[in-house]
């Protein structure tokens, strides 16, 4: 019988959070090269949307970047209207990347 | 410094516009016709001039924001104060406030049009590395313009030293690449990456900032002066290669449109390395707005409890400052700083803090009322709950900010250069 293990993205990959307008994307990349088909079966746009969806009001698109072994999350309305405008303390979503480390997988 | 005096550098570009900064300094251009460019640029360039005379360097630009010209003439009076003579190439024509319609729709999610949003202040249109070219082509020491799409300040001195054609897509996308890596300096040199224990970079303090040694076909290496703090590292570059990109296979700069799926990022020795196979497409034929407009006020205020029931404190704080307000602001948020607020939840960490800081913000339409958030939670400390301190406060006015296309056609680009005594018109 398979074992299940459940694991933060955190043990296994690193992330980047950038913004452009009210738009927030998460870049994650595995550690390992060899995480990566884990990363992309298991770390779907739904599943980020799912994962975020407090702090997520549009829809997220999954870009996979295979030359980078990355994933690329665009996060549409999840800014608050933007840094210009946005009541949060972190305008940017700076901090967001680690909330999507945050995400539990099954390895 | 250290990279402009030991990098052995044949341009150095400081890309310092953010998204909003050049709607803030238009507005410091309408308070002074002569202000409006970077506040940091006689600083900067005190330091930078003499630097790049005796290294023989060029310096590129957007320091200029709202007022490049103005810029320009500071540094002339700049380099005249210090016994230096430079020439200085400024790029104008940027700012097109004036061919800005109600009825124009904007490129965000909604695409409202601009008459939906507040007085407009500013719309500056990005102008790309063909623009900057006729501006190198003077031989000036320092190139100045407003608004250019950041990567194209490091695209604009290769294209220029290899005399590239500006439709030579592969190149053109391989500089992209390039250029978007060295935009944000330390973020691709350990900046924004470090997490002790996994993530770890040496002397942070003291971060050294990238340079890079790029081909005729627009293929580099990066590197960093020998000595200085941080790491070039695969996972520092990749991260950087993925920032604010919202479309990895198309991103669209007024260059090319690139794709950084192509791209082969390789170390190939400690802090470097290379980056290769770029590739890009045909340009868009329009140039990208950026729109400033007055979005009202925000008022903010905070304080912190510690010790028992701490968390139970700054709730019943947040309560009492929702109440008073009421009536008057609706648009309000209430944070538990150390309880999620960064994140909008804690998934799942039940530890209660033994901290917490309150923070109240809200959208208003007024400064008055702007004020008044902060000024209720500062009565917290004598009317709230036992042992709030440490108030800080804020209200500020708020720019908001909007993007729209604009057919390039209807943008006319202008270069000046400027010298000791004259100032003539070079394209």
């Amino acid at each position: 019988m398979k074992r299940i293990v459940k694991r933060k993205l955190h043990e296994l990959a690193h992330a980047r959070a950038g913004d452009k307008g009210d738009t927030l994307t998460l870049a994650l990349f595995a550690y390992r090269d060899e995480d990566y088909a884990l990363l992309r079966s298991q770390v779907t746009a739904q599943a980020v949307k799912r994962h975020l969806g407090h702090i997520v009001q549009g829809e997220v698109r999954r870009f996979e970047v295979p030359n980078l072994h990355a994933l690329q999350f665009v996060c549409e309305r999840a800014l608050d209207t933007g840094v210009t405008t946005s009541l949060r303390i972190d305008p940017h979503g700076k901090a967001l990347s680690y909330a999507l480390l945050e995400m539990q997988i099954e390895t | 410094m250290i990279l402009a005096s030991q990098g052995e550098l044949d341009f150095l570009a400081l890309e310092c516009l953010a998204e909003r900064t050049i709607a803030l300094a238009q507005l410091r251009k309408l308070a002074d016709p002569a202000g409006g460019f970077d506040p940091l640029l006689e600083t900067r360039m005190s330091a930078l001039l003499p630097l790049a005379l005796r290294h023989g360097f060029r310096i590129v630009t957007n320091m200029g924001a709202a007022n490049p010209l103005g810029a320009g003439r500071k540094v002339i009076s700049l380099a005249k104060s210090l016994g230096l003579r430079v020439k200085v190439a400024v790029l104008s024509g940027d700012d097109v406030l004036s061919l800005l319609e109600p009825g124009m729709r904007t490129i965000e999610a909604r695409g409202a049009p601009l008459s939906e949003y507040g007085a407009l202040v500013s719309a500056n249109a990005y102008f790309g590395a063909e623009e900057i070219l006729p501006a190198l082509a003077t031989g000036a020491h320092v190139v100045i313009t407003g608004r250019v799409a950041d990567p194209s300040l490091f695209v604009a001195p290769v294209a220029y030293a290899f005399k590239w054609q500006m439709n030579d897509w592969q190149r053109l996308g391989r500089a992209t690449a390039i250029g978007h890596l060295l935009e944000c300096a330390g973020q691709v040199t350990g900046g924004y990456f470090a997490e002790p224990g996994l993530k770890d970079i040496p002397n942070l303090a003291q971060l050294g900032f990238p340079w890079c040694d790029v081909d005729a076909d627009g293929n580099g290496a990066l590197g960093k002066v020998a000595g200085t703090g941080g790491a070039l590292t695969l996972r520092t570059a990749k991260e950087q290669l993925l920032y604010e990109v919202t479309d990895p296979g198309g991103y669209i700069t007024p260059d090319v449109v690139a794709d950084f799926t192509t791209v082969r990022l390789r170390e190939t020795a400690p802090d470097r390395v290379a980056v290769t196979e770029g590739s890009g497409r045909a340009r868009t034929g329009t140039y990208k707005v950026s729109v400033g407009y007055r979005a009202g006020f925000v008022g903010e205020g905070e304080i912190s409890y510690a010790g028992a029931k701490a968390l139970e404190r700054a709730t019943l704080g947040g309560e009492i400052v929702r109440e008073r307000l009421r009536e008057d602001i609706s648009d309000i948020r209430i944070d538990l700083i150390g309880v999620g607020s960064a994140h909008g939840s804690d998934f799942g960490h039940p530890q209660p803090p033994y901290e917490v800081r309150l923070r109240v913000a809200a959208r208003t339409p007024t400064r008055e009322l702007a004020e008044r958030v902060g000024a209720e939670v500062e009565a917290l400390w004598i009317n709230g709950p036992a042992g709030g301190g440490g108030v800080r406060r804020f209200a500020q006015e708020r720019i908001g900010v909007v993007s729209l296309l604009l057919e390039r056609g209807r943008v006319r680009p202008k270069v000046t250069l400027l010298e000791e005594d004259r100032e003539t018109q070079a394209a």
